[in-house]
């Protein structure tokens, strides 16, 4: 017989839960030390979009995002957590400025860190110009809160990956985590594939699209420092290794990134396929990277050694 | 979008003490539902902004059955639905109930 969930240790629901699958409220509750997530802004206060009801759509409580703080192995830490499921996760403008006031509570504070957990298509087309506005708030947010002290680490595994403003905002974090469902760019493949013609994207080529904008890829790039299995346990994880390997930010963190992107311009710049990429890695049998499990994958990744880690 | 409201006495309050409680979410097929403790202890209410406009007598049906079976006396329950199907609508107003009637998570 299986036993009721309330009577199975937090740890245990955390290892057999899909952060992939799980809801942002499901994913918080688990990542954090058990019944200590205290939430800013819940959904009792109704703190709605005033965009949606003008379309004619159904607003969310939350408007798709939750914030608040609670502790990460006994220390405080400051949380959100975007729902992918509701409008594709996709930032508006009060899902945004959640998000924004989030970072300046840590900025003021300065030595609390900031956990993104990323689930979204990027701004919310029917509150386009407040979307694409919270997002610029956002990331002079990060940069604001990195350069007061304080840590931002993006966690990425959820349906909707972390695309466009979402991929820039990830861009600006001092390291990141994904899965291997967590995709991480700007343009998604049907956009690429709509500006640029099939023949340079063709979006409906899944294989494609995993091994050009999945978290095995970006793993293997140095753009995720570390790699994940899809459980919540897993996350939590990599969250607290990424807090304990994550230096000071400055100008010498920022040359670092600039050097450490040009390099990996001029090293694979002319590749035609990620699989060439991950050969001119010196991977062997490049093209069984996708087929990897986890533990295979990270030993290999680990061997490589490309991360962002002195740099960002 | 349609909103709907409805108004039922309940034949007892609901146990517990927590005074709020959120499941689900707004996409296709899906709704969420946020239920407080906020009402005397034999009144409850349903407000309902649905997306899916001319199912009101699929609703009454569905939550004069929830209120006969679960008794959610003193609950107000606040509802965006995203065109969900009437079982799920049970299921989801079931999981608020048993959400605010337990103490904890």
């Amino acid at each position: 017989m299986i036993a009721p969930l309330k009577d199975i240790i937090p740890a245990e629901r955390a290892r057999s839960t899909s952060f992939n699958e799980a809801s942002a409220r499901t994913r918080l509750e688990l990542l954090l030390d058990a019944g200590s997530f205290v939430e800013f802004i819940g959904p009792e206060q109704r703190e709605v979009s005033p965009h949606l009801r003008i379309f004619d759509l159904p607003e969310q409580f939350d408007d798709g995002i939750v914030v608040g703080h609670g502790r990460l192995d006994g220390s405080p830490v400051f949380v959100a957590a975007q729902e992918g499921r509701f409008m594709g996760g996709a930032f508006g403008e009060v899902h945004g400025a959640k998000l924004t006031g989030l970072l300046r509570a840590a900025r003021e504070i300065g030595s609390i860190p900031v956990l993104i957990l990323f689930d979204t298509g990027g701004v919310r087309l029917q509150e386009a110009n407040a979307g694409e506005l919270a997002i610029a708030e956002i990331m002079r947010a990060v940069m604001e809160a990195r350069i007061a002290g304080a840590k931002v680490i993006g966690l990425i595994g959820g349906r909707s990956g972390c695309y466009g403003g979402g991929g820039l905002i990830a861009g600006c974090c001092s390291a990141l985590a994904v899965s291997e469902p967590g995709r991480i760019a700007v343009s998604g493949p049907e956009v690429i594939e709509t500006n640029r013609g099939v023949e340079e994207f063709d979006s409906r080529d899944r294989a494609l699209v995993w091994r050009t904008m999945g978290g095995k890829h970006r793993r293997l790039l140095g753009a995720a420092d570390v790699f994940a299995d899809d459980t919540v346990q897993d996350f939590r994880e990599a969250a607290l290794e990424l807090l304990s390997l994550v230096g000071p930010f400055g100008l010498d963190g920022l040359r670092a990134e600039q050097a450490r992107l040009a390099d990996r311009l001029r090293s694979f710049g002319g590749c035609e396929d990620a699989v060439d990429i991950w050969t001119a890695e010196g991977i062997a049998h490049a093209e069984r990277v996708p087929e990897l499990s986890a533990d295979l994958f990270i030993a290999l990744a680990n061997r490589i050694g490309r991360t962002s880690r002195d740099a960002r | 979008m349609e909103d709907l409201n409805f108004q039922h006495r309940a034949r007892a309050r609901a146990g517990g003490t927590r005074q709020s409680a959120i499941v689900g979410v707004v996409a296709s097929g899906n709704l969420e539902v946020l239920v407080e403790r906020s009402l005397p202890d034999a009144d409850c209410a349903l407000e309902i902004k649905t997306a899916a406009v001319g199912f009101g007598e699929v609703w009454s049906a569905v939550i004069d059955d929830f209120v006969e079976r679960y008794s959610p006396g003193g609950l107000k329950f606040s509802i965006n639905d995203g065109g969900a199907r009437p079982d799920t609508v049970s299921l989801r107003l079931a999981q608020a109930v048993r959400l605010i009637e337990g103490n904890g998570q």
